[in-house]
């Protein structure tokens, strides 16, 4: 198990490292760098441009220097807890993430809990009833899950319900807990709003989840050990949850690391498309207007938390099935 | 006399014809065999016809397009859908479809224009009409039209937009745009995935090693983020077409990782197998060996890996389009019609705004389906 930590370990390192190369590019991509577009937005306002105050931020990002060193300096600076500053909303590029990213990360668990959630005991479901009423509807959602993207389905659910019902099912609160400080109500409030977004970001990653169920569920069930299990008198749901399904949700639960991407990714346009307070919106404003280091820094913090969870999600596997933990 | 009472000479025929059957099953080859088995799955021969045709209208847009998607009918502004009718007013009933002309009148509450059918002006259907002129693929001058009204008639089968443009013939054209980079971005992709996978699984050591982390680390990425950053850093003075292979190349960025996994293990688990190491006992060279023998008996996978990225491509372009960060206008492409949609209050209006999405669904569901019916016939052995 020490082992498999450490190699595990050393790899999300070189991840991370990899992820730092990729956001740092991102930043460095628009031509001009973070001053000259700073400097266009303070002449565009009007402010007289501060010679002295342009000169010392070029020193503190090290603009003048080769690349390896601005990007040594910026990934210093991360350490520290300085990840830039945002030109456009003249804020520290921490304060606005730290403002964004703990929603971002609590939408995306929820996200995955309910995707499996309600995965496995449809896909169980599917494949005991094979051919039933049931498993074709299920195959037939499944379908139509995989195949309309997330961004779409929001969009038609905000028609169907301006249109039918003349209500707004975006944001994440009413406008009167917009601004009100955390409360029983607020919370409530919340949790009204946050099924939308969960089951449009949740429905590609739970139509593949019951595909894959069902499919594994399928190969074992003929099997012996499942008619040996039968014959001995068990009760039929004791049969199929004890033994079959222990062995074909493995694939499953392994796959847990992948599904993360996803849903972080899905969340994000969604977000744009529901207008919900979180990463995504404010990534696309931020890349609208080259606020580069506010978008890299979103893109870099999203992919860390993504191969975080990924090895958390690495490590309870480990933790469950021993198989893993030899190889 | 009982069925089964017949003479030696016959029941010997029926043996040989036994045999002769069994035989003509044996000689189909590979790619019969897997013909074969995908055509038993229903809906994936339904997706490939779906296919077909939507190919066909993207490669021959301006001809099946009704009018031109740039033309803007300023009298026209966000005016709904035209019915397509086979009975007038009156009640005669008439073989050939026509439509209505629209008659608009201006609300002077929501100041917006309201249209009504002007019954006055009728619009006969026709197959292979001359419209308005066009240039096939840029080069070839032409009027002919695969269906439309009259000179001087308007269709407007799925409505128009804000600036009074045929929704319809936008999406025909914008199919053009939309199916081809998928197809161009899986094209690079396989390139790159078979090329770096190939290597990798035949060498192994610490190229593959390599290999291997940097597809990890390109699966732990959220795409969508990284793609908005990417394609945002387009500098806006690009040509059109620069854009559009500039999107192609970025969604190919991470689509190879699929297609060089699946060829790596298939170069992996076949590299011991019998035939092959017979091949390199016969003195065959290695290149021989993997253009001969062991690509052919991988490729089938590597199309079901790849028909199944096809979809996640198109979807990434509509999806950046959408954002607007995308391709741009003038260039008609799904997500860019859709990016009209974002307004909510649009589309409560103008609900044709979201035709588009329809397309995108229909695509994607349809090679989801292929895709699907691919798996199952990569395999014809099994079973």
């Amino acid at each position: 198990m020490a082992n498999y930590l450490t190699k595990r370990l050393i790899y999300m390192l070189i991840t991370l490292f990899g992820i730092s190369i990729i956001s740092f590019t991102v930043i460095q991509l628009p031509p001009g760098d973070y001053l000259t577009s700073y400097i266009t937005e303070l002449q565009a306002s009007g402010t007289v441009v501060d010679e002295a105050q342009i000169a010392s931020l070029r020193q503190r990002y090290g603009l003048d220097k080769p690349i390896y060193v601005q990007y040594f300096k910026w990934i210093t600076g991360i350490f520290r807890g300085d990840f830039g500053r945002s030109f456009e909303w003249n804020e520290s590029v921490r304060v606005l993430i730290s403002e964004r990213l703990p929603m971002t990360i609590a939408i995306s668990l929820l996200t995955l809990v309910f995707t499996y959630v309600l995965a496995i005991p449809i896909g169980i479901y599917s494949a005991v009833r094979q051919y039933s009423f049931g498993d074709y509807l299920a195959i037939f959602i499944g379908f139509i899950g995989i195949s309309i993207p997330g961004f779409l389905l929001a969009l038609v659910l905000m028609f169907a319900f301006y249109h039918m019902f003349g209500i707004s099912i975006g944001g994440l609160f009413s406008a009167a807990f917009e601004d009100a400080p955390w409360s029983w109500a607020k919370f409530k409030d919340l949790v009204d709003h946050l099924w939308v977004p969960m089951i449009v970001v949740g429905m590609s990653g739970t139509a593949g989840l019951i595909r894959t169920m069902r499919a594994t569920t399928l190969d074992e069930l003929g099997k012996d050990y499942v008619k040996m299990a039968r014959s001995k008198g068990l009760p039929e749901w004791k049969v199929i949850l004890k033994h079959p399904v222990r062995v074909a949700i493995n694939p499953i639960v392994s796959t847990v690391g992948w599904e993360l991407p996803r849903i972080v990714s899905g969340t994000t346009i969604v977000a744009v498309v529901l207008s919900l307070p979180i990463t995504g919106p404010l990534l696309l404003q931020a890349l609208l207007s080259q606020d580069m280091y506010l978008a890299g820094s979103f893109i870099m913090m999203l992919s860390v938390l993504t191969v975080i969870g990924t090895l958390i999600s690495d490590i309870l596997l480990a933790v469950i099935d021993p198989r893993i933990r030899l190889e | 006399m009982a069925l089964n009472d017949t003479s030696p000479e016959q029941q010997k025929l029926q043996v040989d014809a036994g045999i002769e059957n069994e035989t003509t099953e044996r000689s189909l080859s590979h790619w019969q065999l897997m013909w074969r088995r995908f055509l038993k799955h229903r809906l994936a021969v339904f997706g490939l016809i779906v296919i077909i045709g939507l190919y066909m209208l993207a490669i021959f847009c301006e001809f099946f397009a009704p009018m031109d998607p740039y033309v803007r009918y300023s009298q026209f502004v966000n005016a709904p859908p035209q019915r397509i009718r086979f009975v007038d007013h009156e009640g005669n009933f008439s073989i050939r479809p026509f439509v209505y002309g629209h008659k608009s009148t201006l609300d002077m509450q929501s100041f917006r224009r309201v249209y009504e059918p002007d019954y006055s002006k009728r619009y006969d259907l026709r197959l292979f009409t001359k419209g308005s002129k066009y240039k096939l693929w840029g080069f070839f001058p032409g009027s002919l039209r695969f269906f439309g009204v009259e000179e001087g008639g308007h269709l407007f089968l799925f409505g128009t937009d804000n600036l009074g443009r045929d929704v319809f013939s936008r999406i025909i054209y914008g199919s053009r745009i939309s199916l081809s980079i998928g197809l161009i971005g899986v094209f690079i992709s396989l390139a790159i995935g078979m090329l770096l996978g190939g290597i990798s699984g035949l060498r192994g050591g610490l190229i593959d090693e390599l290999l291997q982390r940097v597809i990890e680390l390109l699966r732990s990425v959220p795409d969508i983020p990284l793609w908005m950053g990417l394609s945002a850093a387009l500098p806006p003075h690009w040509s059109p077409i620069r854009v559009y292979f500039g999107i192609t190349v970025i969604l190919s960025l991470l689509g190879w990782t699929h297609v060089a996994r699946v060829v790596r293990s298939r170069f992996l688990s076949l590299r011991n197998e019998e035939f092959v190491l017979a091949a390199y006992a016969a003195g065959a060279s290695e290149w021989r060996i993997i253009t001969k023998h062991l690509i052919p008996s991988f490729i089938s996978y590597v199309i079901v890996s790849v028909t199944l990225s096809i979809p996640g491509m198109i979807l990434g372009e509509t999806a950046l389009s959408f954002l607007g960060i995308g391709l741009r206008p003038p260039v008609i492409s799904w997500g860019v019609l859709l990016e009209q949609a974002q307004n909510i209050a649009a589309v409560n209006t103008y609900p044709w705004l979201l035709t588009p999405a329809i397309f995108v669904i229909l695509t994607v569901l349809s090679l989801n389906f292929v895709g699907d019916g691919l798996r199952d016939a990569a395999d014809p052995y099994s079973k």
